[in-house]
């Protein structure tokens, strides 16, 4: 059976830390937006989630 | 003793034959194993059974065979269980869900299929018997076709417009025209859907057909139907590139997205079109007072 964290948020990725603050959930700092991309792309395909853009340099990581 | 053999078996005959025609392996994808059609085809032979022998045990006459008969008829209740659970335990390593509406649907239309094996045997055997077996060619195949004709039930074309929708994006989230679908964060997600991409709006007839959109059960049968047919590029843990039917909440209509194995709109559309409309999901607010008054 299938069992894990559903409709929350699984990772947080952003290339401006002062963005996000300590919570329930990892955060990855990126260097630029293209690092970004890529680290929550990664992320994204290993925990079996989808990325969501926040349009702030914001990136979550869900899984629906 | 002949004379009613001819009865039983001319009922049988005609009972088995409405399963048979009744039994369609589409793209509804069930049941696709030639064993799971065996058992219908079995299931539908007892049927039949059942309702050819009640004239002759009626005429004999032999009431407690006909009571006993009844009791047997109960028996097909279970084949609704049976399919629903069939179906919810498959569901679980599905990447695209039939839903549990459409499963409900499936089920009672397996159970209803039974019936009506065993009022089609029932006439003919009745007929065989007051008029010989000739008629037998008459009585079979007209309760099939009326069968066939009065068990299709409405489809998504009869209550909806269906009609191409540009897929784009604003800001992070896609849209299909005005409808927002979902929250894309990454360019190469995007420039697939641009490329790849189909929408479709559908858009109801009345308020009736609008609640019949409403229900998620409805937009998750679209969803399978279309993906059963025309495919997606959904993988196990990459949900990317989700189907998905999200409502205009201003206006009622839906947009549905999807990427396709098969990029082809004008069969996306027809496959929606063939949608059966769910009987679980269907809206009935014109047939009350207040929803007809509400209406206008």
């Amino acid at each position: 059976m299938d069992i894990g964290l559903r409709e929350s948020i699984l990772a947080i990725i952003t290339c401006n830390p002062a963005k996000v603050s300590g919570g329930g959930c990892p955060v990855f700092l990126a260097q630029d937006q293209e690092e970004m991309e890529k680290t929550s792309l990664l992320l994204a395909r290993i925990l079996g989630g989808m990325v969501h853009d926040l349009e702030n340099d914001v990136f979550i990581i869900v899984r629906h | 003793m002949d004379n009613y053999l001819i009865v039983i078996v001319c009922g049988i005959v005609a009972g088995f034959l409405a399963r048979w025609i009744t039994l369609r392996s589409d793209y509804r994808h069930y049941p696709t194993y030639p064993h799971g059609q065996l058992v219908h085809l079995a299931v539908g032979f007892i049927a039949a059974s059942l309702g050819a022998v009640a004239v002759p045990a009626i005429m004999k006459p032999d009431f407690v065979a006909v009571t006993f008969l009844v009791l047997a008829a109960q028996q097909f209740r279970d084949i609704r269980n049976m399919e629903r659970e069939t179906l919810t335990r498959l569901e679980e390593t599905k990447l695209i869900r039939r839903g549990t509406d459409y499963i409900e649907g499936i089920a009672r239309v397996f159970e209803a299929r039974n019936y009506l094996v065993i009022i089609t045997a029932l006439i003919t055997s009745l007929v065989v018997y007051r008029w010989g077996w000739p008629f037998a060619f008459i009585a079979g195949p007209i309760c099939i076709f009326l069968s066939t004709l009065l068990m299709s039930g409405q489809r998504l074309g009869d209550i909806a417009e269906v009609v191409p929708g540009k897929v784009h994006f604003q800001g992070s989230l896609l849209m299909v025209e005005d409808v927002i679908i979902m929250n894309v964060a990454l360019p190469q997600t995007k420039e697939k859907i641009l490329k790849e991409g189909m929408g479709v709006l559908i858009k109801p007839k009345n308020d009736d057909a609008r609640l019949t959109l409403d229900a998620p059960g409805q937009r998750q049968a679209i969803i399978h139907d279309v993906v059963s047919i025309l495919g997606s590029k959904v993988d196990i843990a990459e949900p990317d590139l989700m189907p998905l039917a999200r409502k205009q909440v201003d206006k009622g209509y839906l947009g549905l997205f999807i990427v396709a194995n098969e990029p082809d709109l004008d069969y996306l559309m027809e496959i929606i079109r063939k949608v059966p409309v769910l009987e679980s999901a269907r809206g009935t607010a014109l047939k009350s007072y207040f929803g007809r008054k509400a209406a206008d």
